[in-house]
């Protein structure tokens, strides 16, 4: 009875897939899905190498300290922080007085935390402590959207974990940035970048809201003398993101290592166990050996006899 | 339990003796998992990974109970109090990586249990309930992963949780009321935010129930083996402790090893990446996928394009449970008297075929919707149905299956003749050691 009804439901379903499968096929026969610009003309990110990558990577601080910068005076503008605090600037190779410079002498960072009067309870605001979180340039998405052309910067914290491709993609975004190809426009004459938009083959729909905003080399000044082009400003700001979703990178590589090898060692020593165990086992397969209850007994006995304990 | 020959529990120590006079927990863990349970004495690797899916069912109860102690589960502060237990909670990002992966671990693990079993035949009589029981564990692993994938209130998990109950909507009349009931309102929300976090933290526990059983209900014919031969006598077996613990202790160090250098090197690669954005109701992501070990029936579900007399979305949610649930009487659709795959050259075939064939889906159920995949799922999906509900009882009817061994012992004979003799014992023979 199961076997009947299984037999038909399993009819049932496989008849209705092959139905399925026969009108797509058909439909695709009869009208092949148009090519889009999307699908021609999006490029995958450029490779791009950090000193975080790999199994031993670890932050390199000179260059953690540049993208901060880059972020402080180019990416703040309009992206959030949200889940970095002041504080976490000491991983970078600051000190606690250099942080606190940092956040509150208003030399560096600009943006003021939203706090209430202490005296009349009326929103104001007071400069950032080490203990604060990076304020959010705008104090809602209504405010974010107004001043962007209705888009929203997304908060950048964790940015490099939330894009397939991750900190490449990051740096392909930020030097990405180009004139849309005309041969896009002859094919795809519907695809032309709109007004406000700004044509980059690495982003999904190949138009993107944020203008280019790294566009000449030296925008930045860098303290350690490291040549501001923009390629160099994009993978320095890449890596600072790359700390910025994962401050505990380097300490997870650094005990990955130490468990990998622990465990190595431990499999090694349980494999060596196992074949201890087994190998009386595995070498007494047939009746005459001493797992054999008849040459055990005979052994205890002879063993007894011989004076060895056990 | 099993066997006349499995040894009693003998306390030597006074307090062992004095606890097991009053409660025999000792006698039971040493009939269970300890020198009282005679197990075959061929089991090859596959049989390592039912003591390895208890291991991680351990990781993710003991990693999950530190998680919760931090975790909010409220839509404003889920997201974020996941983020300071990856930054700010001690060692946090280990216990959360090691959960996150765990689940995957878990799922891996017991996939090639449940393909063992498959091949093997571990689901015939007498042991039936055993894979009843495995399955009940596996639709509750199903249920618990997906809560706990919704618990961060990323935006897979938001949307993830808003196609999954969407399923129950495809049921005509008692269907959308019943997603709203389960969901606590129409749309994920905060009552359902808190009702997965109650429900994946019980169920966990309700599954270690189930395995107890699912052991308890082992136990009593004993372990299958490789050849799918009935143990015999006392020279077929091996005592659990210490045989099979320690080749289920190295083989375990191993996969931990594995499992280690996933979590601290490619902790997010078997994620998606969406779900370090916050849940954003009013934005639906490109191509929503759940994870990788959904990815089958998610292929099975996508297949049906076509209302034919159901609309196709029913047509979808009820293959895609019919595909777990058909399992659950695989017992009844196989009646080939013979067990183990290795002597069913016909079955042998179409078992690997059905492993492709689940790869396949694999592969579509996580690839974008494009012609060539939704056509390749739509034949991948239609042979998984053929494969158990019509060519597995055809098979199983016509196939000459080859001879079986005489014994365990004798399968597993490796020619000596001779056997070194053990000390101070005179078995009549040469006293040569016999190499292997």
């Amino acid at each position: 009875m199961v076997r009947k009804i299984g037999f038909l439901v399993g009819l049932a379903f496989a008849g209705v897939l092959l139905i399925s499968l026969f009108v797509g096929v058909s439909e695709y026969i009869s009208s092949p899905p148009a090519p889009t610009a999307e699908e021609e003309f999006h490029l995958a990110p450029k490779p791009l190498h950090l000193a975080s990558d790999g199994p031993f990577g670890h932050f390199d601080k000179q260059q953690l300290q540049r993208g901060l910068k880059v972020y402080t005076e180019v990416c703040s503008a309009c992206h959030a922080l949200d889940h970095v605090a002041f504080h976490d600037l000491t991983q970078l190779g600051y000190n606690e007085a250099q942080v606190k410079n940092y956040a509150g002498s208003g030399n560096y960072w600009k943006t003021e935390v939203p706090d209430i009067n202490p005296d009349t309870g009326e929103a104001s605001t007071r400069k950032a402590l080490p203990s604060d979180h990076f304020p959010p340039p705008f104090p809602n998405e209504v405010a974010a959207r107004a001043a962007n052309n209705n888009a929203l910067p997304p908060d950048l914290s964790m940015i490099v974990k939330a894009r397939e491709g991750g900190a490449a993609y990051v740096h392909s975004i930020l030097t990405g940035y180009q004139n849309q190809p005309a041969e896009l426009i002859k094919k795809f004459p519907t695809a032309k970048t709109p007004a406000n938009l700004h044509y980059n083959p690495y982003f999904a729909n190949l138009n993107i809201a944020m203008p280019p905003p790294l566009t000449s080399d030296g925008q930045v000044t860098y303290d350690d003398g490291t040549k501001p082009t923009v390629d160099q400003m994009a993978t320095d700001v890449a890596a600072f993101l790359v700390w910025a979703a994962e401050p505990n990178l380097g300490t997870r590589h650094t005990s990955g290592i130490a468990v990998v090898i622990f465990l190595l060692f431990g499999t090694v020593l349980a494999f060596f166990a196992y074949k201890n165990v087994w190998a009386e086992a595995k070498r007494e397969v047939i009746v005459t050996g001493p797992l054999d209850p008849v040459n055990k007994a005979k052994r205890k006995s002879a063993s007894r006899k011989a004076g060895i304990k056990g | 339990m099993s066997f006349s020959w499995a040894r009693p529990y003998e306390p030597k120590q006074p307090f062992m003796r004095w606890l097991d006079e009053r409660l025999p927990l000792p006698r039971l863990v040493y009939g269970a998992i300890g020198g009282g349970y005679p197990v075959p004495r061929n089991l090859n690797y596959w049989w390592n990974f039912g003591v390895l899916a208890g291991l991680f069912l351990t990781i993710q109860i003991v990693t999950g109970i530190v998680l919760a102690m931090w975790f909010y589960a409220t839509t404003g502060g889920a997201f974020n109090s996941v983020e300071h237990i990856m930054r700010d909670v001690n060692a946090g990002w280990v216990i959360r990586y090691a959960h996150m992966n765990g689940a995957s671990f878990f799922f891996l693990v017991t996939y090639i249990h449940i393909f063992r079993g498959l091949y093997y035949g571990s689901y015939k009589a007498p042991r039936e309930l055993v894979w009843i029981l495995g399955l009940v564990i596996y639709l509750l692993m199903m249920a618990t992963a997906f809560m706990g994938y919704v618990l961060p209130w990323g935006q897979m998990s938001y949307w993830g949780a808003q196609v999954i109950t969407g399923f129950f909507s495809a049921f005509p009349v008692v269907g959308e009321p019943l997603r709203v009931w389960l969901l606590g309102g129409y749309a994920p929300d905060q009552a359902a935010l808190t009702r997965f976090f109650s429900l994946h933290y019980l169920l966990p526990f309700v599954i270690m129930g189930v395995v107890i059983l699912h052991i308890w209900a082992l136990h009593i014919p004993g372990s299958s083996n490789p050849t799918g031969v009935d143990v015999k006598d006392e020279k077929d077996t091996l005592p659990f402790h210490p045989f099979y613990t320690a080749k289920d202790g190295w083989f375990a160090a191993m996969v931990l090893l594995a499992y280690a250098l996933v979590v601290y090197f490619a902790p997010n690669y078997l994620g998606h990446p969406d779900n370090y954005i916050p849940a954003n109701p009013l934005s639906t992501p490109p191509h929503i996928v759940p994870e990788w070990y959904f990815w089958p029936f998610y292929a099975i579900l996508r297949s049906f394009t076509v209302d034919f007399i159901l609309p196709a979305k029913l047509w979808g949610v009820l293959a895609m449970f019919s595909s777990i649930l058909l399992l659950f009487f695989l017992p009844w659709l196989d009646k080939s008297p013979v067990r183990s795959g290795s002597y069913r050259p016909m079955f042998k075939r179409f078992f690997w075929l059905l492993v492709v064939d689940v790869l396949i889906l694999g592969y579509v159920g996580g690839a974008e919707i494009k012609p060539f995949n939704v056509a390749l799922g739509q034949i991948a999906a239609a042979y998984y149905f053929l494969h158990f509900l019509v060519i597995l009882p055809l098979v199983s009817k016509y196939e000459k299956t080859l001879p079986l061994p005489a014994s365990i012992t004798a399968s597993v004979l490796h020619g000596e003749e001779q056997e070194s003799a053990p000390a101070g014992v005179n078995t009549g023979n040469k006293t040569t050691t016999v190499a292997r």
